[in-house]
């Protein structure tokens, strides 16, 4: 298994959106390595001809009737909002993505 | 109001509320006091709901008055885990980022609560997010174990496990996603119960591992665990995952106290190293007293219960990275808003690196990486296939017993901060738990006697994919067994916490 | 803005061979959101149409609409797909403020339909097949309005509101497989191509895809490479294009933009662009790159979609006309020619027409209103056929009352433009205002006594043999009766007052 960096602390936490402390881009390349390490033993026995198992038991075609439920007000959906404007969440500025 | 009515279990609660010894408000007031004298001990609770639990004790008073037919826990109050989200009561998953969020709706779980008549006294302490084995990493400290109060209580739902062994609740509700309902049972003395997968439904749960999940009871007696259960399972059109199965006679398994021919399985994986020497002397004990009561012990080997932990410990981080994306300041919950200002972007960023505690930032980064473009089949697709060969094991074993046993953690509580830093130690704890999470089995855990210092040990049951009757048949028997050798239940041996006459 | 020098469309199609490729965003009209109970509405105060689980609030689960599948199975049916015995949704992760959990619900390798066509029908009949690689379901955003900026533009935006009414909305993905060998049709196939679709999700009944309130939205690729023998170039996408013309333009212009970088020795960069209405022209907006990277894994929450093969071939057993089926059928019953079809289909004729027939007219005269009268009227107030404020069942009624000789021609228009301005339905105008042809002997024997007194030379000039001349007699007497006179009884009545017949 590759060992994990710094730079991909780095790279990973800008993936995931969390800004990290500088102690913490420092710190965390030891643990994550400690354990992959531990969980590398997977692809010892993951071969190919065993199938994956996403859900612990199989159903299909769970479906729900096409019937409107009870909806939030608008006061109840901006309740918890840290801003809010004109019924709408407000959130700063979206540019810098682009 | 004695302290005596506190210490039964919920069942004789329950007995007394319908012989109109207590009231149930009497009875919930009685655990608000005891909270109230010990909990400054324990930080058992983030929340308290004195006004509404008392409200709904009147409201169930008044209605036996009437003689109106109540459910049989009606008046029984109950402990929430913060976990699980409570309309109109904050709801903050041990987590800075949700504090002062109040969701506006109810779980499932907590609306049949509500419906039931049972008081909810408030929220317990957790792990942040669930996200750990001793309720330490909680954004709002620890919660301590009140056999010692310098050890912790279990994790992740240490909040619950002690609330019920110091008899703050009779009754309490927990999540479990690898062992954070059975490991704090077993280091408290308490049982604990993780119903198979999709038992009892999980919206309005707050998501750790969507495909490990499970919500399920927490209490002081094997019959307790199962009224809870009852009470709280069963289909929800609101959970694809909730399993359209009538829900078991669960009761009436606890109170067989019968394993005459019960086949017990033990994990010859999950006995051996790691294990501390009193633990597993315990362990044999119970078997022991199984035995001579006409239980089958088998040895079974499930070889690849080696790789659980593996799998899980890429399975779990992975589906956490994804359901925690969504706490990022924009809708409800923390924001934070570096200096000068800042794009969406960065508000994000600097919101979840203040918001979330060290492990779960470690958990979710850990989930990014596993996910990441190149690394999907080495290892979440690795760890789905490790699940295919658990849950192979699972059934080949199942074809030779009804139930399978080994102890339920490894040690008995340990000292606050002694793991702390270490994580990988830390992750060892859930290692006889996380088979059944990976396979969707449900597992019991009960007290299996004192170990190392004095300290409770359990042992935990695990049972076919839809059969936790079993869990309440075998548990409940050697409940009973156990209890008869020694005298009375096993928390009648806890110390005393300075608040009250325990 | 544009830095790109332009070559010349012809020249440029010319010189290169455009590859197109695009991608159908379609908005499901079932009643609800694509995994909760919220309500799928268009115009609502903004967050009220709603639940915890369109907010994505923690705790909260999705559920499947089993509508939106059984809708999404109907296109893949339509478009001539297979449809998959086992697919599973996935979370498509990435963080922005118009997603409620910073991922969307999507599904990545395992659509529920996939390897299909459709014909495409050109403006002058000609026929272009395009390859459907897949068509999958997933769910819409919210909203962003941005605020502080200059025009309401992301660009230069303070902050944005956010509105998650369409949080959650069903929507159907339809993906090409490339579109080669269309030449310098490219920019008319594109927009045909989206027109069909758009035609086709009518038909089955599962959007009102109405392409101005972006039910209908189209991403288009567009690559240039030196000959059809030559790999494909590098593409750019145009995101969201939201009507045929803007569709056309926008390929029209990157035909043109890609040649001009092309000419001049550059590389075209592989990224999304921007289509603008007012200048015609795309502007570049992100850069793929590759460092995008979506985690997507299989969604834990839902569990896998099997549809069982009864219930496709049920769906498929159940499927409406498609259009183009119907426009052969209708083209054999009415009789009409090849051109005069092709006029009446690009005029958004064919339903207005095909009711009208339903209703009672013959199809010619359902075909001479529609195309001649009212296709005049609504060029004139600048608008479609089917906005007019006349039903098909109208222009059945007006036309049998010309059929029955109630009225002639002159008169049925009038009653038309009376049908137009809401006074209610052509018998009940006629009756009320009186306009039913004057054919009562007494009146108009009355009449043409008064006419024969008072033109006496026009009456010697019958007699005399030119009874051509009988116009200027029966001029005057349909004015006098407001053109209501039965103008064939009126002249037999002059004919026999003059003793010629």
């Amino acid at each position: 298994m590759p060992s994990i960096g710094r730079d991909d602390v780095a790279r990973l936490a800008d993936l995931a959106r969390i800004q990290l402390t500088d102690e913490e881009i420092d710190r965390l390349p030891g643990e994550f390595d400690a354990i992959m390490d531990a969980v590398a033993s997977v692809s010892e026995v993951a071969t190919a001809d065993v199938p994956a198992t996403s859900h612990p038991i199989a159903m299909t075609n769970v479906f729900r009737e096409d019937v409107v439920t009870e909806t939030l007000t608008q006061e109840q959906a901006l309740a918890g909002a840290p801003e809010a404007e004109d019924g709408r969440f407000a959130v700063p500025q979206i540019l810098g993505e682009e | 109001m004695s302290n005596d009515i506190i210490r039964r279990s919920a069942a004789a609660q329950a007995a007394a509320l319908q012989a109109g010894e207590v009231s149930a408000e009497e009875l919930t007031r009685a655990h608000l006091d005891r909270i109230e004298a010990v909990d400054g001990e324990l930080n058992a609770f983030l929340h308290l709901n004195q006004e509404d639990a008392l409200a709904t004790a009147r409201d169930v008073d008044s209605r036996r008055t009437a003689g109106e037919q109540l459910h049989p826990l009606a008046g029984v109050p109950i402990a929430v885990k913060d976990v699980v989200v409570t309309k109109g009561m904050p709801t903050t998953a041990g987590s800075k980022i949700l504090e002062g969020w109040v969701p506006p709706y109810d779980a499932t779980l907590v609306e049949r609560l509500r419906e039931a008549g049972l008081p909810i006294l408030g929220k317990t302490n957790m792990d942040e997010f669930a996200m750990g084995s001793s309720t330490e990493t909680s954004a709002y400290g620890p919660t301590r174990n009140p056999w010692d109060r310098e050890r912790i209580p279990g994790g992740s739902g240490g909040g619950s496990s002690a609330a019920v062994a110091a008899y703050e609740a009779p009754l309490a509700i927990g999540t479990d996603t690898g062992g954070s309902i059975r490991q704090p049972g077993a280091v408290t003395g308490t049982v604990g119960v993780k119903p198979t997968y999709g038992s009892v439904s999980r919206y309005g749960l707050i998501a750790m591992a969507s495909s490990l999940d499970q919500a399920g009871p927490v209490t002081r007696t094997v019959e307790d665990s199962a009224l809870l259960h009852e009470l709280i399972a069963g289909h929800d059109v609101r959970d694809s995952t909730s399993l359209p199965d009538p829900v078991g006679s669960y009761v009436e398994a606890a109170r067989r106290r019968d394993v005459k021919g019960l086949r017990i399985g033990v994990i010859e994986e999950l006995k051996g190293e790691g294990f501390a020497a009193e633990v597993r002397a315990r362990f044999q004990e119970s078997l022991e007293q199984l035995e001579q009561a006409g239980a089958e012990i088998v040895r079974v080997s499930c070889p690849n219960f080696r790789y659980a932990l593996g799998a899980y410990y890429l399975i779990m981080p992975s589906e956490a990275s994804s359901n925690l994306a969504k706490f990022d300041g924009m809708r409800f919950g923390l924001r934070v808003v570096p200096e000068g200002g800042a794009t969406a972007e960065q508000v994000m960023a600097a919101t979840r690196g203040a918001g979330f505690g060290a492990e779960v930032k470690r958990r979710i980064l850990l989930g990014t990486y596993a996910l990441s473009a190149g690394y999907y089949d080495a290892y979440y697709g690795s760890a789905q296939k490790v699940r295919t060969l658990v849950q192979r094991d699972f059934s080949a074993a199942f074809e030779k017993v009804d139930v399978l046993a080994s102890p339920t953690a490894p040690t008995v509580a340990f000292h606050l901060g002694e793991k702390l830093d270490d994580p990988m130690a830390m992750y060892l704890n859930d290692i006889a738990t996380i088979p059944a999470n990976l396979a969707g089995t449900p597992g019991i855990s009960v007290p299996s006697g004192l170990a190392e210092d004095g300290l409770p040990a359990g042992i935990q049951f695990l049972a076919p994919a839809r059969a936790d009757e079993r869990l309440y048949r075998v548990g409940g028997a050697l409940e009973a067994l156990l209890e008869d050798a020694w005298g009375g239940p096993l928390l009648d041996k806890a110390p005393e916490l300075a608040g009250g006459v325990n | 803005m544009r830095t790109d020098p332009l070559v010349d469309y012809d020249e440029a199609v010319d010189r290169y061979d455009p590859v197109l490729g695009i991608e159908v965003h379609v908005e499901l009209g079932t009643d609800t959101k694509m995994f909760d109970g919220a309500p799928n509405v268009f115009a609502a105060d903004p967050n009220t149409a709603i639940t915890p689980v369109s907010l994505g609030l923690p705790g909260t689960l999705p559920v499947v609409n089993g509508k939106a599948i059984e809708y999404a199975i109907k296109i893949g049916l339509a478009l001539n797909c297979q449809i998959a015995e086992h697919c599973r949704f996935a979370r498509k992760q990435y963080f922005y403020p118009d997603l409620t959990k910073n991922f969307q619900t999507s599904q990545y390798d395992e659509p529920i339909a996939f390897d299909g066509w459709i014909d495409v029908e050109l403006e002058d009949g000609e026929t272009v097949r395009v390859e459907i690689e897949r068509a999958h379901m997933e769910e819409d955003a919210g909203k962003n309005t941005h605020l502080g900026g200059a025009t309401g533009r992301i660009q230069g935006a303070t902050r944005s509101l956010v509105d998650y009414n369409r949080a959650g909305v069903p929507l159907v993905e339809i993906v090409t497989r490339p579109i080669e060998g269309v030449g310098e049709r490219a920019p008319e196939v594109a927009a045909a191509y989206v027109r069909t679709l758009r035609d086709i999700f009518r038909t089955l009944q599962v959007s009102e895809a109405r392409m101005e309130r972006g039910n209908v939205r189209a991403d288009v690729n567009v690559s240039l490479r030196p000959s059809p023998e030559s790999p494909l170039g590098t593409r750019t996408e145009t995101k969201n294009v939201n009507s045929f013309r803007s569709i056309e333009r926008s390929v029209r212009f990157e035909i043109s933009r890609q040649a001009g970088i092309l000419d001049a020795g550059g590389t075209v960069v592989q990224e999304t662009r921007h289509f603008h209405e007012d200048t015609g022209e795309t502007s570049s907006g992100r850069v793929k790159s590759d460092a995008e990277d979506y985690r997507y894994f299989p969604e834990p929450d839902l569990v896998p979609v099997a549809p069982s093969r009864a219930w496709v071939e049920e769906l498929r057993a159940a499927l409406p006309e498609l259009p183009a089926a119907r426009r052969r059928r209708l083209l054999g019953e009415w009789g009409y020619s090849d051109l005069e079809m092709r006029d009446v289909i690009n005029a958004g004729a064919l339903d207005l027409i095909e009711s009208t027939v339903a209703a009672g007219a013959s199809p010619q005269a359902a075909r001479k209103w529609w195309m001649g009268e009212l296709a005049r009227t609504a060029k004139e107030h600048e608008t479609e056929l089917e906005q007019l404020a006349v039903t098909p069942a109208q222009i059945a009624e007006l036309q049998g009352l010309v059929d029955g000789r109630k009225i002639n021609d002159k008169i049925a228009k009038q009653v038309l433009g009376k049908v137009l301005e809401g006074k209610g339905d052509p018998a009940a105008i006629v009756e009320q205002e009186g306009l039913a042809v004057v054919s009562d002997d007494s009146v108009l024997t009355g009449a043409v006594d008064q006419a024969i007194a008072e033109n006496p030379d026009v009456v010697e000039k019958i007699k005399g043999g030119k009874v051509q001349a009988i116009g200027a007699l029966i001029g005057p007497i349909m004015k006098a009766t407001r053109g209501q006179a039965d103008a064939g009884r009126v002249r037999e009545i002059i004919m026999e007052r003059l003793g010629l017949s």
